[in-house]
């Protein structure tokens, strides 16, 4: 056969695969976002969502955390992944990290309610240095520190390879050019390692955007994403068009997110899945 | 070349196998030999010991297959493609599968012992006649307190839980229609209210509970109100009595004002094929003493008044879980209301949540 006639064969498995499970399920949502209770046509689920102060002010919830989540993991996690990839057994380290993210998101949630609950662990210490037990679940405060907990490994991985991928060539060239250490982060490392970050970000902010079990277990329902909207009309009211119409703005607000982080250079250890 | 197409095959076989599983799936969703009855329940609502009871009996073989909401369960029958004999709705989800034509009307000459129940539970509005359904627990929703924190007695009215001095001391369960619903009742209006003035006033009031509301919550209260998280708690009578069981200081009280009436009924959906089982099963629950052990076992009241002579007296007269006749005669049954009202519900309280 042909060497050109089998190259575009070779895309066959990749259409297949974003064909079935990754446009079909996108259209059967947009689709359903188009009908009323009642299975008739209408535009009315968009002039809700619009009109509405609760959807517009969950929409401002739901990005406002998403950005403190993303915030906060990046803050801690481009600082580890540059100590890790400094280290001698750098490889154990990076197993480490990932390793919790084999365990269920359930079953950490649950672990931190056991940590964070009045006769927690954290509260034993809070009592023991003197301040004494507080509250700590069901607080804004816990919500984003487990969060940020749990995304932390998917912002490292790619930040960490994108800074060993950086050459020390150009840190060491840095110096003798008689940079300082913040000139030469600054304006060598960091923008170097940036598609790292940004694939990081990428990685997180999405997801975050509707973690919608935990801002019930650990949130206790005090903070409400579009995500809880979402669960609440495909199981409470059997609204399917509404549920369907909120998930569509989650995937603009996705799309929007992979548009202004687009990196031009394609960066490795993006979010396993 | 080769490894191209042994990846579209790979693909090509993934999806096959989904849609072989989904409808093995749906297919297993119970069998459909001859001497079997396939029972769609809650999660462990039934004594397994029961079960074996019914077996060892008939020679029915039962197979139980469990679902955790009537949303759920509602969806799953609608679909098809399955062969459930008998399931459990709550009173709502009757009246919503009536409307959908899921049911199939119960035959009463095949029923013995319906003379068993407690007239004050039959013939209900959701099921006149008891045409399709027989009663299996029923239950009412209510305040939980810890005994450690709140003085016994001192809570019993719904308009109680607004006092100032519980700031942040409340668990709600995840629940449109009872938060909603107890905030009307404490207003003097009907858990059914479909007037929007009323309903938006119930939602103001809310609003007005939020500095006491520590969390809005669903299965995890249990686990809370068992380890002390807080010292007071809204939820449904028959999660109460599993705190209860776990834990002394805890106490249940049903406003006598009102509350609402739940209740669980057996049903015949449009999938059932083993009739001879099912009214063999029918029977068999109805029976006092059959009945009075799956009560004891599950820990909710049973509907089956010559059941509950034969329990302990000790459960027997549990203000908590058989209120008086006063509060029963003030406890309301939820309605299927329509799409549009329910929406309404689901609104109002998710701006609360909002706000809270």
């Amino acid at each position: 056969m042909p060497h050109r006639h089998t190259n575009w064969l070779y895309g066959i498995p990749y259409w297949l695969w974003i064909g079935l499970f990754v446009i079909a399920p996108v259209a059967l949502i947009i689709y359903q976002s188009f009908f009323n209770i009642d299975s008739h046509f209408t535009l009315n689920n968009y002039a809700t969502y619009f009109h509405s102060g609760t959807y517009l002010q969950m929409t401002v919830n739901s990005v406002w955390y998403a950005l403190l989540v993303t915030f906060f993991t990046l803050l801690i996690s481009y600082p580890a992944a540059y100590i890790m990839s400094h280290l001698k057994h750098r490889d154990l380290w990076l197993l480490l990290i990932i390793l919790p993210t084999w365990i269920n998101i359930l079953l950490k949630a649950y672990a931190f309610i056991g940590i964070f609950s009045q006769a927690g662990i954290a509260n034993q210490f809070l009592t023991l240095i003197g301040i004494g037990p507080r509250q700590l679940l069901f607080t804004k405060s816990s919500f984003l520190f487990v969060a940020t907990y749990i995304q932390i490994p998917f912002m490292i991985l790619p930040i960490y390879n994108a800074i060993l991928d950086l050459s020390p060539s150009y840190v060491n060239a840095s110096r003798d050019l008689g940079a300082t250490n913040w000139q030469t982060f600054w304006r060598v490392i960091w923008p170097l390692t940036l598609p790292g970050v940004k694939s990081g970000i990428q990685a997180v902010f999405i997801p975050s955007l509707s973690l919608f079990m935990l801002t019930r277990l650990i949130g206790g329902n005090k903070i409400i994403t579009l995500g809880t909207a979402i669960e609440e009309h495909f199981l409470t009211t059997m609204n399917w068009g509404m549920g369907s119409t909120i998930g569509v703005v989650l995937i603009i607000a996705m799309v929007i997110i992979m548009i202004f982080t687009n990196s031009d250079k394609p960066t490795k250890g993006d979010r396993p899945s | 070349m080769k490894k191209l197409t042994m990846t579209i095959i790979a693909i090509l076989v993934t999806c096959g196998l989904l849609a072989f599983s989904g409808n093995r799936l749906q297919a297993s969703s119970g069998e459909s030999g001859a001497k079997v009855l396939n029972l769609y329940n809650w999660g462990d609502y039934i004594d397994p010991t029961l079960i074996t009871k019914f077996e060892k009996q008939t020679g029915y073989h039962v197979n139980v297959e469990t679902f955790d909401s009537n949303e759920a369960m509602f969806t799953k029958i609608k679909q098809g493609g399955t062969n459930y004999d008998l399931t459990v709705p709550s009173e709502y989800m009757i009246e919503k599968m009536k409307a959908s034509h899921l049911l199939v009307p119960l035959d009463q000459s095949r029923l013995h012992g319906m003379a068993n129940f407690d007239p004050r539970f039959l013939n209900q509005s959701f099921d006149r006649h008891n045409t399709y359904s027989i009663p299996y627990f029923w239950g009412t929703l209510g305040i939980i307190y810890n005994d450690q924190k709140i003085k016994p007695g001192s809570v019993t009215h719904w308009n109680q839980l607004w006092q100032s001095k519980y700031r942040d001391d409340i668990m709600l369960i995840d629940s449109a229609r009872d938060v909603m619903g107890f905030s009307l009742i404490s207003q003097g209006q009907s858990v059914n209210t479909t007037n929007s003035a009323k309903l938006e006033a119930a939602k103001n009031k809310l609003d007005r509970l939020s500095p006491n509301v520590k969390a809005i919550v669903a299965d995890e209260i249990k686990m809370y109100m068992v380890d002390d998280e807080a010292p007071l708690a809204v939820d449904w009578s028959g999660e109460a009595s599993e705190m209860l069981a776990k834990n002394d200081h805890l106490h249940y009280v049903v406003p006598e004002e009102g509350s609402n009436l739940w209740f669980d009924n057996l049903v015949i959906p449009k999938t059932a094929k083993h009739y001879d089982a099912i009214y063999a099963f029918l029977n068999f629950m109805m029976e006092p003493k059959n009945a009075a052990q799956n009560a004891e076992y599950i820990g909710y009241a049973t509907p089956n008044q010559k059941a509950k002579a034969l329990l302990p007296k000790s459960i027997r007269d549990d203000r908590q879980f058989y209120p008086d006749q006063k509060t029963l005669s003030h406890l309301e049954v939820y309605q299927d209301l329509s799409p549009d009202k329910v929406g309404e519900y689901n609104d109002l309280y998710l701006e609360f949540k909002m706000h809270h």
